[in-house]
């Protein structure tokens, strides 16, 4: 790029900004740029992410006052902006980190948007991120776990996703409560495939639980593509562990579901890290193999008549019939918190929504998801990121058992098997 | 003895058994025309998924699964002779390793497309359930496999050694011109060594499925066991496989209980390294 066309497009961007924010205040509506995989191998995911996104915007436009306390829903439109409409630009990240910066250039300069979301794929919010980093535009981002992309010291970027630390700290709180009514979990055991991501989950928990005085006992590691799992299963029933947590892929958990059964193995509880036991063609396979085993999500569609169970019935027209999962419910949670920053801002100005954005302070009945809030970091991080534990009661769908308020069920003990 | 350690080596013996298996009809390959057929984990696979779609469609289990996975794939073992290995066994090396190569990825996403990427599995207890024998449990369709293992491997070795076709065959093996200028038309034997391979193999297949998943990509998984198996118990022997089989399968569950799983393999590996050192031919191979 020639130094007159850097300077052009930052020119640009600076005039585009600037003219936004003027034109939102007359229009009365907020331009937002959202980068999802809508082609390429991530393409369902991305889909269903702007089925979320499109449905916060019906919500948040035409208003709907069923839906509790969650923000920029009582009314039509923005309160804070005179009631503005909110218009959301969507751009095809066709699964690549170059294409999805691109976009985000884009989305700035000539869609001229106020603030950016998605891009799904970590890598990808990556490089999209630095670009409003660069024109100082606010990425609000629900559904990338990555890690670093908090540890960059950006400061316009904000994530309300949990990450792995969170994970641990639900499976903490769980297992404590459980203590609590009389349920033993002294002798813990972790069972864990060994690449990244299996080995970091598994640090994170064994370091978590050690400061709290609830000790690993039994750490097996193993390959995910193992043929056989019968001598890890017998490891198992020698130590008899009060708690099993397994993090696991898709053939490693259907391999441990039937040597379960087939060495007749029971523990008194069982956690899955989602992944290969909430993968919906394990459900299939082994469902009823492995009823009564425990997971983790942020979501649940919960009773009829509650907020989540309406936006789930205006998620499904939009989806094609898809309920709303973790996933997608993630992307929207985190647009949602990104229009509510620009409604308390009160301007289309990208430093006061930033403000805003650092000001967020929502609570648990404010949310869709089963976060204990949204309160962002230095970083940008939410540090109220939590999630609800999940139970395979039937052995076909999961259903919310904890925390108490978005329980749809009471916890049942023991784990049941087959 | 403790009753686990037991169950631990009863388990490793049927993990072996069904290793040996699903390594006789590469290990046949290899001793008739010098060919390693690196499909063959697939053709394990296939077997998995005419299991499945048998029971699927006729809802029965391996006893009409088997065969039929058998016959199945002993057509396919005679088209891809005729269709492909008639022609790379003319070129180099190179030619042979990439032919067989291409038709495993061919297999491979050839049943992504039809089936999918989801994994599949037969119901549990189509073989029956568990026998408890003194406190030590054996699963009815693992049994089931390793009990066809051995005929499986006295068949191929009877086959082999005292049938005139079994002679015919070898002679084949050992010197192609030679047979064919005592009347043996070497391409009918080979045709012939590829039907019983990969029938055996698909039979294989289909007892397997009975209590391990189906999936596109479990050729990749289970080819590379099958590999170490045949080179242990020396290319081109079908005893040798069993018996490597049974060793490789005892070690590894020994291992993994004792040392831990993630480092089964490297015990079995380098044991593996050490063993070729002195005996390059493996177990039972000529040199």
């Amino acid at each position: 790029m020639k130094l007159n066309h850097v300077i052009g497009l930052l020119s640009a961007a600076a005039v585009s900004v600037a003219l936004a924010s003027a034109a939102a205040a007359q229009d009365k509506t907020v331009k937002i740029g959202a980068i999802f995989p809508l082609s390429g191998n991530a393409a369902s995911a991305g889909v269903h992410g702007k089925a979320a996104i499109e449905t916060a915007v019906e919500i948040i436009n035409s208003g709907n006052p069923a839906l509790g306390n969650l923000p920029v829903t009582k009314n039509a439109g923005l309160k804070g902006l005179g009631g503005a409409k909110v218009e959301v630009v969507f751009a095809d990240n066709q699964g690549s980190p170059a294409t999805g910066q691109n976009q985000a250039l884009r989305l700035i300069t000539e869609e001229k948007v106020v603030a950016l979301t998605g891009a799904y794929q970590s890598g990808i919010t990556l490089t999209a991120s630095a670009i409003a980093e660069k024109y100082s535009i606010p990425f609000v981002n629900g559904e990338s776990v990555a890690a670093n992309l908090t540890e960059r010291g950006f400061k316009w970027f904000f994530r309300t996703t949990p990450v792995a630390g969170d994970f641990a700290r639900i499976y903490l709180d769980f297992l404590k409560e459980m203590k609590a009514g009389g349920q033993k979990v002294d002798n813990i055991a972790l069972v864990h495939e060994n690449t990244e991501y299996g080995t970091s989950v598994a640090n994170v928990i064994t370091g978590l639980f050690k400061e709290n005085g609830l000790p690993v006992a039994q750490d097996i590691a193993y390959s995910a593509n193992t043929t056989d799992v019968q001598s890890q299963v017998l490891q198992l029933k020698e130590k008899k562990p009060d708690v099993v947590i397994m993090i696991s892929y898709t053939s490693d958990a259907i391999l441990y579901a039937k040597t379960f059964q087939a060495l007749d193995y029971k523990p008194p509880m069982m956690i899955a890290d989602n992944a290969g036991f909430s993968d919906p063609s394990t459900l299939k396979a082994v469902g009823k193999q492995i009823q009564g085993i425990f997971n983790r999500s942020s979501f649940a569609i919960g009773a009829a008549g509650s907020p989540t169970f309406l936006i789930n019935e205006i998620y499904k027209k939009k989806s094609g019939g898809d309920d709303l999962d973790d996933t997608a419910a993630r992307q929207m949670q985190g647009f949602f918190v990104l229009v509510d920053a620009i409604d308390r801002a009160g301007s289309t100005d990208p430093a006061k929504i930033q403000a805003a954005l650092k000001a967020t302070d929502l609570k648990p009945d404010q949310l869709i998801m089963g976060y204990k809030g949204v309160k962002f970091d230095d970083k940008g991080q939410n540090v109220l990121a939590a999630g609800l534990v999940i139970q395979l009661q039937d052995g076909e769908n999961y259903v919310p058992v904890w925390p108490k308020q978005l329980a749809k069920t009471a916890p049942v003990f023991p784990y049941k098997g087959w | 003895m403790s009753s686990i350690l037991v169950q631990v080596i009863v388990g490793g013996l049927l993990l072996g058994a069904v290793y040996a298996l699903f390594s006789s009809g590469l290990t046949l390959i290899w001793g008739m025309m010098n060919i390693v057929n690196f499909a063959h984990g697939d053709f394990v696979m296939l077997g998995m998924y005419v299991a499945f779609v048998v029971w699927t469609v006729l809802g029965v289990g391996p006893f009409v699964g088997a065969p039929v996975a058998a016959l199945v794939l002993a057509t396919l073992g005679i088209t891809v002779y005729f269709g492909l290995i008639r022609s790379v066994m003319k070129g180099p090396m190179l030619a042979q390793i990439l032919g067989t190569f291409g038709l495993a990825l061919l297999l491979r996403y050839s049943v992504f497309w039809g089936f999918g990427a989801n994994f599949l599995t037969l119901p549990e207890n189509l073989v029956g359930g568990t026998y408890d024998v003194f406190g030590i449990k054996l699963q009815a369709s693992r049994l089931l496999a390793g009990i066809v293992a051995l005929l499986v491997t006295l068949g191929l070795h009877l086959l082999l050694t005292r049938t005139s076709l079994g002679s015919k065959m070898l002679a084949v093996a050992e010197d192609a011109t030679a047979a064919q200028l005592m009347g043996i038309r070497p391409d009918s034997m080979q045709a012939i060594a590829w039907a019983i391979a990969a029938g055996a193999t698909g039979l294989a297949g289909a007892l397997i499925a009975t209590f391990f998943y189906v999936a596109p990509t479990v050729g990749e998984t289970l080819g590379i066991v099958a590999f170490v198996t045949v080179s242990l118990g020396g290319f081109g022997s079908v005893p040798g496989a069993l018996v490597a089989g049974l060793l490789i399968g005892v070690i590894e569950s020994v291992s993994a209980y004792w040392i831990g799983a993630v480092y089964k393999d490297i015990v079995v590996y380098s044991l593996f390294l050490c063993f070729l050192w002195f005996r390059p031919q493996g177990l039972m191979g000529k040199m």
